[in-house]
């Protein structure tokens, strides 16, 4: 399988300064992007405007992965320190399951995927906007 | 045990349907275009279960319930680390990582660092990490095999399942993988499912562990042999023992030959090889040198410090290393873009999630049904023993031969997926890519783990698993992280970081490997290390790139544009050639929004 990612892909493509983008010439199609087409040709050359969105943009999106990875490891990562020092918490039992069972054997998962579909929600929204900026 | 027809009859129809599978559905993508290309068109449901039918492993199927056995709930954060580690992916790499276009991470470095020298150093680590991770898989087999067929040395099964991999690899079987992936976790989820639920009625039917006489999981004492037992030691072991027990020993004990009655005070014994030991129902059962003995010890957290720094730096390696795995990264080119990418993940965790909730519990219900396993220290065969022990009759031989069937689901999925990535890389990488190498290098590949699956001495599945995520987290976590996010990052210090971690891990895996022979010396950071590996690894990184800032590639700004530029702005190239540039992207990107 590997033979097909072989070397170095951008030799064999042009970039896209090579090659000018193909356009449709047409009197009055609706549904052309042409404004899409314009920004994202302005991104791809690097103007300083480009750059200081795209900056702003990857801020914004490492900000939001930081503070749930610090959400996740805030909640599980307190728990052994938690036992640790209050012993008296594994003998809690919770419905006849001891309460460290509980915590670790069955709550973790709903939790990860809970902060997993957050971030889902965030990241759509932060594209959403981005690419509703870029194409104005 | 007798030979297990029901068993063997599973695992063949379990092989068959793998082969014929992956057979029919390669025959549908025949030319390069239509290989790739249709992969990028899988949706992220079905690409969620082909990630988690390869990533669950042997060391999920069957090493964490016997983990559970011998350390209780210190044990319960593996399944909890390899869930993690998907949500540190995602957070951090899943998006950016497939608008890169990247095939391999190999790959990866050099597209983001512009380093020839440094996407070697990668290969070499991708290589070593996939191998280190298949030697726990063969082991696993053939552990397995031994199961269904008493008296086959363990070595064969681990033979059997190299060669028929790499045969089936070589062969080209495996071009198709998505499906049979797929396929596999939820063999894997019925064969761990069903069995786990009639086992839990069978016990409260039973009378929960007072009717069986068995010690309760929260009493202060150790468990006890429900039936008396005979346990051959094939490995020499050190036991402790914390109630006092009369048995009867023959072979030799503490160094002195034993034939006969014996009393066991509280304290260790030493246990050789071939020796015979007979227990009497309701003896305490000694346990294996670092397995908890006491029960209400058993059910509670660690309670003492290097415990407690061994958990955490467990949970740091899991939840950091498993994006450095190789095969988890390959399928992730399968996505069509990268919002696929993320969503794919997000299945990815519910699948595990759903997963993991079985081991616990049939590690539980081993700690209650087997504990003569924590006299030999074998807790890796709990999951195959349990329905035998807990239901002797024909049931229990078709929910052991369901067990079984999903343990070689677990093989030979993970061991394909591994096999295909390192060969990939090997063949890319260090010959000269073309088809003849691809199989030359798949056959290297399936060689190697099994010569060092032969060699080492099998220790718990799960550890040694730990051991290849520590290595991961301490090379690639970084690299893909701070090349990600960081701009300034440069491949020397790239270099720099892998070869610190990769060292620093290596030689802990070395010492722990030479403790394990010689009475298990070994403190908490030498037998999990990446506590202490992963930050200086992140450490080296920075340090080395401060001070090579020259060595930023001028094309810096555009790659870090294409890595995170939404989707639809339409940047993505992928790397992989003969698929066209930007246009062919572009043409996905349009039908496979969603």
């Amino acid at each position: 399988m590997s033979k097909h990612a072989a070397g170095d892909g951008q030799g064999a493509t042009p970039g896209p300064s090579a090659r000018p983008r193909r356009k449709r010439v047409i009197l009055a199609d609706s549904g052309a992007p042409v404004t899409l087409l314009r920004t994202v040709d302005e991104l791809e050359e690097q103007t300083s405007w480009a750059e200081e969105v795209v900056s702003e943009f990857i801020r914004t999106k490492i900000r939001s992965a930081c503070l749930l990875a610090g959400l996740a490891v805030g909640v599980l990562g307190v728990l052994p320190a938690l036992f640790f020092l209050v012993p008296a918490l594994s003998q809690v039992t919770v419905a006849g399951m001891a309460l460290p069972w509980l915590l670790l054997g069955i709550l973790p998962f709903p939790l990860l995927f809970g902060i997993g579909y957050w971030y889902n929600v965030l990241a759509e929204e932060h594209e959403k906007a981005f690419v509703g900026m870029v194409e104005k | 045990m007798d030979f297990n027809y029901w068993a063997t009859g599973s695992i063949a129809l379990i092989s068959v349907a793998t082969f014929s599978l992956g057979f029919r559905s390669s025959r549908q993508a025949n030319t390069t275009q239509d290989f790739l290309v249709a992969r990028r068109t899988v949706r992220s449901r079905r690409n969620a279960a082909a990630v988690s039918g390869e990533y669950l492993s042997a060391a999920s199927f069957l090493g964490v319930a016997g983990l559970i056995l011998k350390d209780g709930t210190d044990a319960l954060w593996y399944p909890i680390g390899f869930t993690a580690g998907y949500l540190a992916l995602m957070l951090f790499v899943a998006a950016p990582l497939r608008r890169s276009g990247a095939y391999t991470l190999p790959d990866f470095c050099e597209f983001r660092l512009r380093s020839a020298g440094l996407r070697r150093l990668a290969a070499i680590f991708v290589i070593f990490i996939g191998m280190l991770y298949m030697v726990p898989q063969l082991q696993g087999a053939g552990l397995t095999l031994q199961h269904i067929i008493p008296g086959v040395p363990t070595q064969l099964g681990a033979a059997l399942v190299a060669v028929l991999v790499t045969v089936n690899v070589v062969s080209g079987g495996m071009r198709a993988i998505t499906l049979v992936q797929a396929f596999q976790y939820w063999v894997k989820l019925f064969a761990i499912a069903a069995p786990a639920f009639v086992l839990c009625a069978v016990f409260i039917g039973d009378g929960g562990a007072r009717g069986l006489g068995a010690t309760g999981l929260s009493e202060p004492l150790p468990p006890r042999f429900a039936h008396g037992a005979t346990i051959s030691v094939e490995t020499p072991v050190v036991l402790s023992v914390e109630a006092p027990v009369r048995l009867i020993a023959e072979g030799t004990v503490d160094g002195m030959p034993a034939a006969g009655e014996t009393y066991w005070s509280p304290g260790t014994h030493q246990v050789a090889a071939g020796t015979r030991l007979t227990f009497a129902a309701g003896d305490p059962v000694p346990v294996v040198r670092g397995a908890v003995g006491d029960n209400a010890d058993w059910l509670s957290p660690a309670s003492d410090t290097d415990d407690l720094l061994t958990t955490y730096s467990l949970i740091f390696a899991l939840f950091l290393g498993t994006m450095g795995l190789p095969h988890v990264l390959v399928r992730f080119y399968t996505n069509p873009d990268g919002q696929a990418a993320r969503r794919t993940t997000l299945h990815v965790m519910l699948l595990l999630g759903l997963f993991y909730l079985f081991p616990t519990v049939m590690g539980a219900l081993s700690r209650i049904y087997l504990p003569e396993l924590l006299v030999t220290g074998q807790t890796d065969r709990a999951m195959l023993q349990l329905p035998m022990a807990v239901v002797d009759n024909v049931a229990g031989e078709i929910l052991g031969a369901v067990i079984a069937a999903g343990a070689f689901a677990a093989f030979l999925s993970t061991s394909s997926g591994l096999l295909v990535s390192v060969a990939g890389v090997l063949s890319t990488d260090v010959f000269k890519s073309r088809v003849r190498d691809f199989r030359l290098a798949t056959a290297l590949a399936g060689v190697l783990p099994l010569v060092a699956a032969l060699l080492l001495r099998p220790a718990d599945l799960s550890l040694s698993v730990g051991m290849s995520f520590a290595l991961a987290a301490s090379t690639f976590c970084p690299v893909l992280v701070l090349g990600i996010w960081w701009r300034k990052i440069t491949w020397v210090g790239a270099a720099a970081g892998m070869l610190t971690g990769g060292t620093l891990v290596l030689t802990a895996l070395a010492l722990t490997t030479v403790s394990g022979y010689t009475g298990g010396w070994a403190p908490w950071f030498v037998q999990q290390p990446g506590l202490v590996t992963v930050p200086l690894a992140f450490l080296a990184v920075i340090v080395m790139s401060k001070a090579t800032q020259r060595h930023i590639p001028p094309e810096t700004k555009h790659i870090r544009m294409r890595m995170h530029a939404p989707d639809r702005l339409g940047l993505i190239r992928d790397r992989a050639s003969g698929l066209g540039g930007g246009g062919a992207a572009r043409h996905a990107l349009g039908r496979h929004r969603r």
